[in-house]
């Protein structure tokens, strides 16, 4: 298949996608504008990844082609991608590439100078000095040097009943689309029941067990994170919010209570944010959180 | 409760957290089994047009008795009105008659777009077309009303209603009609007191028949179908022209196209109607009797009226159970102006009513606290009950408890039609069990 050929398949795709099968529980994602590419001979071609794929069924002759589509409305997964002897076709590849590249982007990508200041929140930066030494150094991504552990020690209230951090995580990307709504949600939520919360705290280069060292100096009851996922070929603005009792540095995994998938297509960052304040306000009621708090009723 | 025929099911319901540890709950019925079902009973009647409501009540006691049931035991109750009996003014006397009876949760729900779903549901009519991709046209055919609803791959896409049934003639044991039902009007002339011949009866009948073939669109004949489409429902038919239908059938009826029954069985028209439907066009093509016939509204019901809210949800201060809730609804322009629109909105409600709002895809907190303000403003006094299609309601119920000491309802993720009506259980979890019904009784029927 040349140039041509794909873009008059991508274009006639778009052109005759069906609306999405109704009754589906499936939230699509609101479409960017759009993004034209010059090709070499100066035409544009359509963006493959504006193309959703749960709408996106190439087998040919199917059976039974509405109800294929009915399943893959409930799952990003990529089904129904037909094939071209024993490959993928064109368009499945190129589109899988592009997902994961975009996926690899957001992992380099850096969350801008300027974030913590505009939103007011106390910068720091772990013991990476690179986001490659970031990726091959979980390490150095738990722990913090002097300059920066006096930072937090000046800057942070000391015992707050809930430390809220925010680290860039794998996703900046995911930081910048939910972590402020997510933070307001929540900071209103623990207003609402009388909960004290510190500063928040920005973490440039941030594993998980950054938030026992800040448990650490600031004596915190619970630390609360919000950090970028690991992108996936889903989706690459997944955020999730650990929430550790009594963080300390070496505290067990088993410890932690997780909630992830906080995107706009999964739960939104609002919704999550309020549905973590009550999930502070248990955590801090019964003394712990991660699999101890394991089937108690989440208010 | 339907025109003819009173039943009652228990069933228990499952509920269960469908999502992982590591995300926001996600509570889901998971499992509906039926416990124990009444015998079919006469519904029983004072006259022609009334309920009685004492002896509906010993009815009620009797089964509860029989099943081994205490009120105690029993946590969500629905009575359906259904049929004929609905429009007869009967709501408040059976909601009466059977307060206190289902537990805390007692509800008097009709309306043929319910009916015809819930049958459609029980008969088996639905999980067939999810299995098969088929399309169906169902209809569950009773005592009053034939109630139609079009499944297309599993999903109800429309529900219709007709009056045709089994009982709009009533004879006794002599052949003597003793009643004629006031939708006949037009299509039958002989008075009560008077002995039809057969011939006569299957004259009718066969009209009946006719009206169903073109409420399937198998037959063209407008003047009959407007005649007997039920006032007030969606036009007939259902399906789009050339559209490839399988037929299905449930209610009493459905027994009589299965087999024959003496004429006189049920002191009826129900075996001639089944004699007729059986050599109408309805049963020349792809046709199929419910896996339940007469019992399908009650195994509907049963099963399917009680959902849950989403799992992220508010309440604070308020009371439940709530009943009648009169759904307003709020588009998404008005959304975005609600001092302009929900005043006069709410100035035409009498009754408890549950603002249906949109909500907004993927919001930041700023839009949940703008949008709280302004129904803070709009709604200046009494209990927030408030209901959002997306997925926010936590978000907004804390919004709105931070600005204000009033009592709070919050939920999301139902689906509230224009012209509904809701009730919200206790707590199942971090959900609410939620009941969406149309009411087509009056509304002073309501209390």
């Amino acid at each position: 298949m040349n140039k041509q050929e794909l873009a008059a398949l991508v274009a006639d795709i778009l052109k005759t996608m069906e609306p999405p099968v109704k009754g589906s529980d499936y939230r699509p994602a609101v479409p960017g504008p759009a993004q034209k590419e010059t090709a070499e001979d100066g035409s544009f071609v359509p963006d493959i990844t504006r193309l959703d794929l749960r709408k996106l069924y190439l087998t040919e002759d199917p059976a039974e082609g509405p109800r294929y589509l009915a399943m893959k409305a409930k799952t990003p997964a990529r089904l129904g991608c037909g094939k071209a002897g024993a490959r993928y076709k064109t368009l499945t590849m190129l589109r899988f590439r592009a997902d994961h590249a975009a996926a690899q982007d957001t992992v380099f990508s850096q969350v801008p100078e300027d974030y913590a200041e505009k939103h007011g929140f106390v910068a720091v930066q772990t013991r990476c000095k690179s986001k490659d030494q970031y990726l091959t150094r979980p390490d150095l991504g738990r722990c913090f040097d002097e300059k920066n552990l006096e930072i937090l020690g000046r800057e942070l209230p000391k015992n707050p009943q809930v430390q809220l951090v925010i680290g860039d995580g794998l996703s900046s990307a995911a930081i910048l689309a939910n972590a402020a709504d997510c933070l307001a949600a929540i900071q209103e939520g623990l207003k609402l029941r009388h909960i004290a919360y510190g500063k928040t705290v920005f973490v440039r280069y941030c594993r998980v067990g950054a938030g026992d060292a800040i448990g650490d100096v600031t004596g915190a009851k619970v630390v609360c994170m919000l950090v970028g996922e690991r992108p996936g070929l889903v989706t690459d603005k997944s955020m999730s919010a650990y929430i550790t009792y009594e963080a300390r540095a070496g505290v067990l995994e088993s410890r932690r209570t997780v909630v992830s998938n906080i995107h706009a297509q999964g739960t939104p960052a609002v919704e999550a944010g309020a549905h973590i304040a009550g999930l502070l306000e248990t955590i801090l009621k019964k003394g712990v959180s991660g699999v101890a708090l394991y089937g108690e009723a989440v208010g | 409760m339907g025109t003819t025929s009173t039943q009652m099911i228990v069933s228990r319901l499952r509920v269960e957290n469908r999502a992982s540890e590591f995300a926001v709950p996600e509570m889901v019925i998971a499992d509906r089994k039926i416990v124990y079902e009444s015998p079919v009973h006469f519904t029983p009647l004072r006259s022609e047009t009334l309920v009685d409501g004492d002896a509906l009540r010993e009815l009620v006691l009797a089964e509860y008795r029989s099943a081994g049931l205490t009120r105690e035991t029993v946590d969500t109750g629905a009575i359906i009105v259904t049929g004929e009996t609905s429009r007869k003014e009967n709501a408040r006397q059976v909601t009466q008659a059977l307060s206190g009876l289902a537990g805390d949760f007692v509800v008097a729900t009709a309306g043929p777009d319910l009916e015809s779903e819930l049958a459609a549901r029980g008969s088996g009519a639905v999980e067939y077309s999810a299995r098969t991709g088929k399309t169906i046209l169902h209809m569950d055919i009773g005592g009053g009303t034939a109630n139609l609803c079009l499944i297309r791959a599993g999903e109800i896409a429309a529900t219709g209603c007709m009056n045709a049934g089994g009982r709009l003639l009533k004879l006794d044991g002599q052949g003597t009609l003793t009643y004629v039902s006031p939708v006949l009007r037009g299509l039958w002339s002989l008075p009560v007191g008077s002995h039809p011949a057969q011939a006569e009866i299957d004259a009718l009948c066969a009209r009946l028949a006719r009206a169903l073939e073109a409420a399937a669109g198998l037959t063209k004949d407008d003047e009959l179908l407007q005649r007997l489409t039920t006032a007030g429902t969606r036009p007939l038919p259902l399906n789009a022209p050339g559209e490839d239908i399988t037929v299905s059938f449930s209610g009493g009826v459905a027994d009589c196209i299965g087999r024959d029954f003496p004429e006189n069985a049920f002191g009826d028209i129900g075996p001639a109607l089944g004699r007729a439907i059986r050599q109408s066009a309805l049963c020349r093509g792809d046709y199929r009797l419910g896996a339940q016939t007469i019992r399908a509204t009650v195994i509907g019901a049963g099963c399917h009226t009680t959902a849950l809210s989403g799992s992220t949800v508010f309440c604070r201060d308020v009371a439940l159970p709530l009943q009648n809730l009169s759904v307003v609804p709020v588009s998404a322009r008005e959304q975005e102006a609600l001092s302009r629109y929900l005043p006069e909105k709410l100035r035409a409600q009498e009754d408890k009513a549950i603002l249906a709002l949109p909500g907004f895809a993927a919001p930041g907190y700023a839009q949940i606290q703008t949008l709280a303000r302004d129904i803070l403003d709009a709604v200046p006094t009494g209990p927030l009950l408030l209901c959002l299609e997306e997925d926010q309601a936590k978000a907004l119920g804390q919004a709105l408890a931070c600005r204000t000491d009033r009592p709070i309802l919050c939920l999301d993720r139902v689906r509230l039609p224009r012209g509904s009506y809701l009730d919200v259980g206790k707590q199942a979890g971090p959900a609410y069990p939620v009941v969406v019904k149309t009411l087509v009784f009056g509304k002073e029927a309501q209390q």
